[in-house]
């Protein structure tokens, strides 16, 4: 019988784990220690306007995901204003109403940037160039001057744009130039030469990001397009290329920034603020979009989220348990009862759980051995024993609870089926093979569901398992291999000893 | 303390984890395991192929018969109580003799009629079966064991394991109760595992808790001397086991019955690895020798095979 297909199977399954795991870790930038720290910005934009006694409609651009930045929470504070969320071609808009309003208004939108050096802007589609642009005289010849002559000592669309804006501004500022700015706004000015001649570019707004700052207002920056659809930044006051780190587009679709309707003397205004996060916490407030590679458990609702942060522990508790019977042949009561154990122990701590399960085990075999002398059904007896269980879990709860120790309290987490069956079963044990056996097979469950809490416990390991699913197939791959092994289990080494001996 | 597992491999040890892949999973075909696990199938199989077992005085069946097993012994002077589907010798309750007090264990134990019926129930209930499954009990003659085992054995019947591979007899050992193991021939509760040499039926070392032994704990006497009447009828009904269940890799147990020579006890689809400590040699070397051989050969074939080329002189009589 071929093995091949078996370890093709096992080398798809680690390879599937390892690139879903590492793309979790690039595209998403979920950090492989939990205790990595992430830089945040908190931003808060502020829209202040004076309101007539009318209808209100107010509309704010708002930041996407970008390069650079990734969006983690947001926050709005408008009381009385109805709040919806807008996300179309135009980008993400905020818009808040009311029936009526009157005075001065103000309305808040808060932001959690992360910083993530890897994170790339979304494709954008470049804007559509308008067909009839018209100028009066004598402005006709100015910007026909001014387009040849940058069209002469340029190359392509965005060294053409750099010559245009240097010549727009400083010492290259020529009549032509001068006339123009006199009847037009810099940037809007920029975008109708670009058009005018056949080039896509667009206004774009952003936030030059300091720490601290507060009442800052947007700028204005330059989009511009080349044919193939790739474009660049650039400072329409300089002419300077790309984008500053700190840098962060708040809208880039060239509509307006605020909009509103029914209230006079609008404007927005920013503060932001700048702090370190632990990676986890970051990677948890991301927003994330379900993509089908993008499958993870961050996208359930919160509840469900810490119901798996358990359910994928469990393949770690069950790893433990394969080497430690497999590679080391421990004997224990009830192949996985001590993965149970040790969830239990999550919930209760390790001490507390270990001597809550060393009394619950205690007295329930004392009582237990007054159960066998009633000579009853097996199922009917385990099911004497449920009921002791739980009577004695409840009385070391109470008692616990009287003499003012809380984590008395945890005990109830117990599986108390799982903790009768054990019962029963080591009551046999007893009778069949005397309390020696009972202590191997007790020691050895209690070992390995030590062994499982350290592991399922630890930080990390709940980091990983909880942020990439991948890791699954990995210990998928890892518990087929381990079923392979027909080597000697470690307590074989001495068991076979003394042949070695002659 | 411990032993390297590269001295272990040189010696043809096999250890658990090579038992169950290579020989227990390749060889013994999940659908048959039944045919063993459940001792009344292996008893009526057996009676099919002409293979003695001891008597079967009766089975209990349902927890309402559980109340009939007094007169259901009464007039046998010893008997055995088994789960059908019991492992390990797990459940195994053996009686001596009956009298008006009661039931009297090997040990001297008294029982009374409410021990055996809660026992019958128990089993019953499958407290001692493979996975809990509901159980029968069966209630079969105690074998009156060949006299001269008698100074080699405390309380208990002695019994013979032989693994089968293939068909062939590769290792066999002989296991003796003794007090620790409650009269029980297991080696893992106390009893004495010796070795016995495929060729002759002799003794080859003693082993208890997997340490040497020279001589049995309560009787005193030496183990060295230890030779089996009828080794060739033994080997051949150990062999045959393996036409009768088509099972690969089998553990037999065999008793000598005083009357009826070698009887067949029980068989094991999983049997232990001990039988490596009392023969004080790895399996690996004659499973590999075997596994060589080409299929279709005769019981007698096999057997003469194996004695041939598994010979062996005791260790016990160079100490002796």
């Amino acid at each position: 019988m071929s093995r091949i297909p078996f370890y093709l199977l096992v080398g798809v399954l680690m390879l599937t784990g390892i690139v879903m795991t590492v793309y979790r870790h690039v595209e998403f930038d979920v950090p492989w220690t939990p205790g990595e720290q992430r830089e945040v910005w908190e931003v808060e934009a502020q829209v202040n306007f004076f309101a007539n006694g009318e209808p209100v409609k107010v509309n704010l651009a708002l930041p996407s995901h970008q390069e650079n930045f990734r969006v983690l929470t947001e926050n709005t504070a408008s009381s009385g204003y109805g709040l919806s969320f807008l996300d179309d071609d135009s980008g993400r808009r905020a818009q808040w109403a009311i029936r009526e309003a009157t005075g001065n208004q103000q309305l808040y939108y808060s932001v959690q940037l992360l910083v993530a050096p890897d994170a790339e802007s979304p494709t954008v589609q470049p804007p559509s160039i308008p067909q009839d642009i018209t100028w009066e005289r004598p402005f006709d010849t100015a910007a026909e001057g001014l387009i040849g002559r940058a069209h002469q000592q340029s190359a392509d669309a965005f060294t053409f744009a750099r010559e245009l804006i240097q010549d727009l501004s400083g010492d290259r500022q020529d009549e032509n130039a001068r006339l123009l700015l006199n009847r037009f706004d810099r940037s809007s000015l920029l975008v109708r030469l670009l058009n005018q001649a056949g080039i896509a570019a667009r206004e774009v707004d952003g936030l030059m990001l300091e720490d601290g700052r507060r009442r800052q207002a947007l700028s204005s920056w330059l989009q511009v397009f080349d044919d193939e659809g790739d474009w660049v930044i650039l400072n329409p006051a300089t002419g300077e290329q790309g984008r500053p780190d700190n840098l962060l587009l708040w809208e880039a679709s060239g509509q307006p920034v605020l909009e509103v309707q029914g209230g006079t003397n609008s404007r927005v205004s920013f503060s932001m603020l700048k702090h370190n996060e632990p990676a986890a916490v970051a990677v948890r407030n991301q927003l994330m979009n379900n993509t089908l590679l993008n499958f993870s458990i961050h996208s359930l609702p919160l509840e469900e989220q810490s119901l798996f942060k358990t359910i994928l522990l469990i393949p770690i508790g069950a790893l433990v348990v394969v080497l430690l019977r497999v590679l080391v042949g421990i004997k224990t009561s009830g192949t996985f009862m001590p993965v149970l154990i040790a969830l239990a122990f999550i919930q209760t701590s390790l001490f507390t759980g270990l001597v809550g399960f060393l009394l619950v085990v205690a007295v329930g075999l004392v009582i237990r051995s007054y159960l066998s002398h009633l000579n009853l059904l097996l199922v009917a007896r385990v099911s004497a024993v449920i009921i002791t269980v739980i009577a004695i879990i409840s009385l070391f709860s109470v008692v616990a609870y009287r003499m003012g120790l809380n984590a008395g309290l945890t005990i109830t987490f117990f599986p108390m089926i799982i903790l009768s069956w054990t019962i029963e079963r080591m009551s046999i044990l007893w009778e069949e093979e005397g309390p020696k056996e009972v202590l191997i097979q007790g020691g050895g469950s209690l070992l390995t569901a030590v062994l499982a809490y350290l592991a399922m416990n630890n930080p990390w390991i709940r980091h990983v398992t909880f942020n990439f699913l991948g890791i699954q197939l990995i210990l998928m791959a890892f518990i087929l291999l381990l079923g392979n092994y027909t080597g000697y289990r470690l307590l074989e080494l001495r068991r076979f000893k003394p042949i070695t001996e002659d | 303390m411990w032993a390297s597992p590269g001295r272990l491999k040189a010696k043809g040890i096999i250890g658990m984890n090579r038992r169950n892949i290579r020989y227990i999973s390749r060889y013994n075909s999940r659908h048959l395991f039944p045919l063993v696990d459940d001792k009344l199938k292996t008893k009526l199989l057996a009676k099919r192929f002409g293979i003695t077992t001891p008597d079967l005085i009766g089975t209990v069946t349902t927890q309402f018969d559980v109340k009939h097993i007094a007169d259901m012994v009464t007039g046998h002077g010893g008997f055995a109580i088994k789960p059908a589907k019991g492992s390990g010798g797990k459940g195994i309750l053996v009686i001596e003799h009956q009298d008006a007090e009661g039931y009297v264990k090997p040990s001297g134990h008294r029982l009374q009629r409410e021990d055996l019926e809660r026992h019958v129930s128990n089993i019953l209930s499958g407290l001692y079966s493979l996975g809990g499954a509901t159980d029968i009990a069966l209630v079969e003659t105690l074998i009156s064991f060949d006299e001269f085992l008698a100074e080699y054995t405390y309380e208990g019947v002695p019994d013979i394991r032989v693994i089968v591979f293939k068909g062939y007899p590769v290792m066999a050992m002989m296991r003796l109760s003794t007090a620790a193991s409650d009269g029980k021939a297991n080696l893992h509760q106390g009893a004495v595992g010796v070795g016995l040499d495929i060729a002759t039926g002799t003794a080859l070392r003693g082993v208890q808790f997997d340490r040497p032994r020279m001589d049995h704990p309560d009787t005193g006497h030496e183990l060295a001397s230890l030779r089996i009447p009828d080794w060739e009828v033994l080997l051949k009904l150990a062999a045959s086991c393996y036409e009768m269940t088509g099972l690969g890799y089998l553990g037999t147990d065999m008793v000598l019955d005083r009357n009826h020579g070698p009887m067949l006890l029980e068989l094991n689809a999983r049997p232990g690895l001990a039988i490596q400590m009392t023969n004080g040699e790895g399996l690996r070397p004659r499973l590999d020798l075997i596994e060589k051989q080409p299929d279709g050969a005769n019981v007698e074939a096999r057997v003469a095979f194996a004695r041939h080329h598994f010979a062996r002189r005791g260790e016990l009589q160079a100490v002796s």
